[in-house]
């Protein structure tokens, strides 16, 4: 049974619509990031898929329950964006709060409070707690029980770039596991090897939803190609290769992806006087640029 | 179970956060100074020293209890909605009802356990001086019960304010509010209204009714109907007559599982 199956959704505020017609399923395992600015409806999407905000059109199943029933409510794990937890309570207390809710032995809480690095910190109050410890605190929470759908709102912001990699190493184990994972971040290149799948939102529409290969190809961004030359033969290769000379040795050209290998091996005919090639594909930066502005722009 | 998950860490927090110090030093410093206050008329008047004692922690706890009420109160939903623990909370299996219940069998446990301590250094006080051979508990119990439907009703209507607003300062506010209104104001609307009417038809019928509407003077009635004291409380009993003791009762008692009801219904129009 699909994990989470999102049909023609849409939600809106007044006359300002914030979903708008959104269809997005994900299965067991994968792990699916959601981009898009501030305001694109990330967050109200989410809502909606934890019962929190009703749903007026469309339908959310999540493994084939109604969001906020209680069947789907104990199956899906929740880090929020924002949470402030009582300053007044140590970690582990709070945890154990949270186990005893989703009726899981306190002890599972006491391991994962050391799996999300906190065991030192488990029995201090949560005041005395650094953004990154108290974002730890969001995440072990949101493993309780082993949920069958992770969703996890800005899970990094606050980490620092080893907590972030840490992080997505249990977002893998939880995937392996068969979690279906849905995350939405700011952060992309963190996003480029760590996700199966991309889902780009944008005025509350679903304007991408693919593999990171499968969207650069949709896109044909152009992928760059700098040749570092001898200073001598700069000007020569660069006249051959029809690129633009950035400095005194090096060359950048753009190609599409089905020219890439014809231009390398043209590269390497030059032999010796080519001293490096970096080829870099469109990053997932322009990728989302791309998407997002082609969407508003067709509107 | 959930439900005692949530009055388990609410009491947590509230032994944390010093309320429940702060209630039970407050009820034990007024009982004491009342029962040794009220303890030097006694020889004259020649009634129970134990239930000069009740009848002046009475007039004391009509202002107390409501007020520790809705200080353990106003924060519980809009406090939580603030920092986002309500939504997180939510996101669980668990009903509205069951947070409810919960906030309010610990806050309840807080409350219940203040007035205990205040009402048993009464008694031991009062046994101390006067010896425990002819005191009469009943009256002293009767307090301790009445008590606890006071701070129940107020502890109902700190939710709803809580629910109903977003913002926990807005919530204190409105409970002081609801505080000065029901403990101090209408009395004295009511008082003018009397003084007014001038012993026509608005003080023979519609007064007593509308004295008793008030938990906090249903309760008052409720712990002063003795004669023997009728002179420590400025008559207040001879127009607690009209309605009764079941006037009484009821509206003590009904009046929070009003206040709870009304919690409820407003938490489950919250969107956190």
């Amino acid at each position: 049974m699909t994990t989470l199956a999102v049909e023609n959704v849409s939600k809106n505020y007044g006359t300002l619509e914030t979903v708008s017609n959104v269809s997005l399923s994900i299965e067991a395992g994968e792990r699916v990031a959601l981009l898009g600015h501030n305001g694109a409806g990330k967050t109200t999407l989410l809502r909606m898929i934890l019962g929190l905000t009703p749903v007026v059109s469309g339908t959310i199943k999540v493994l084939g329950s109604n969001p906020g029933s209680r069947h789907s409510r104990a199956s899906i794990g929740f880090l929020p964006e924002s949470v402030a937890f009582h300053g007044a309570l140590t970690g582990r207390e709070q945890l154990r709060h949270f186990a005893r809710l989703k009726s899981v032995p306190v002890h599972v809480a006491d391991d994962l409070l050391d799996r999300v690095g906190l065991s030192n910190a488990a029995d201090r109050k949560i005041r005395t707690y650094s953004k990154g410890m108290r974002q730890r605190i969001g995440l072990a929470q949101a493993l309780l029980g082993q949920p069958k759908l992770a969703l996890l709102d800005e899970p990094t912001s606050g980490l620092d770039p080893i907590s972030r990699h840490e992080f997505y190493d249990i977002v893998e184990e939880l995937a392996q596991s068969g979690t279906a994972v849905l995350l939405s971040s700011h952060a992309l290149t963190e996003l480029e090897t760590r996700t199966d799948r991309i889902a780009i939102m944008s005025q509350g529409k679903l304007v991408a939803d693919n593999s990171l290969v499968r969207l650069r190809q949709n896109a044909g961004l152009p992928i760059r190609v700098n040749v570092t030359t001898t200073a001598e033969n700069v000007d020569v290769v660069a006249e051959r290769l029809g690129g633009e000379r950035i400095n005194g040795c090096s060359i950048l050209l753009t190609c599409q992806q089905d020219e890439k290998i014809s231009k390398l091996s043209q590269i390497t005919a030059f032999g010796e006087i080519i001293k490096d090639v970096d080829v870099t594909p469109g990053t997932l930066e322009e990728l989302y640029r791309h998407y997002s502005v082609t969407e508003s722009e067709g509107k | 179970m959930s439900v005692f998950a949530i009055a388990r860490l609410e009491l947590l927090i509230a032994r944390r956060n010093m309320w429940v110090a702060t209630s039970v030093i407050l009820m034990s410093l007024f009982t004491i100074v009342l029962t040794l206050a009220g303890g030097a008329p006694t020889g004259t008047l020649g009634v129970d020293p134990l239930i000069v004692a009740v009848s002046s922690i009475t007039t004391l706890s009509v202002y107390l209890v409501p007020l520790i009420g809705l200080l353990l109160s106003f924060d519980a939903i809009a406090g939580e909605t603030e920092r986002g623990t309500l939504a997180l909370s939510l996101t669980y299996p668990l009903s509205r009802a069951e947070i409810l219940i919960g906030k309010f069998l610990a806050h309840f446990t807080v409350l219940a356990f203040a007035v205990a301590v205040g009402l048993a250094l009464t008694a031991t006080l009062t046994a101390w001086q006067h010896g425990a051979a002819n005191l009469s508990f009943a009256p002293l119990l009767r307090l301790f019960f009445t008590s606890l439907a006071l701070g129940s009703a107020f502890l109902g209507m700190g939710y709803t304010v809580s629910s109903l607003v977003r913002q926990p300062s807005v919530a204190s506010g409105i409970v002081i509010v609801i505080w000065l209104v029901c403990v101090v104001l209408y009395d004295i609307g009511l008082l003018g209204a009397l003084v007014s009417d001038n012993g026509g038809y608005f003080t023979k019928t519609v007064f007593p009714w509308l004295l008793v509407a008030n938990p906090a003077d249903a309760f008052r009635l409720i712990n002063m109907p003795d004669t023997s004291v009728t002179v420590l409380t400025s008559g207040l009993s001879a127009a607690g007559s009209v309605s009764g003791i079941n006037g009484q009762l009821a509206s003590l008692f009904g009046w929070p599982l009003l206040a709870l009801f009304c919690a409820w219904r407003a938490l489950r129009k919250v969107e956190p």
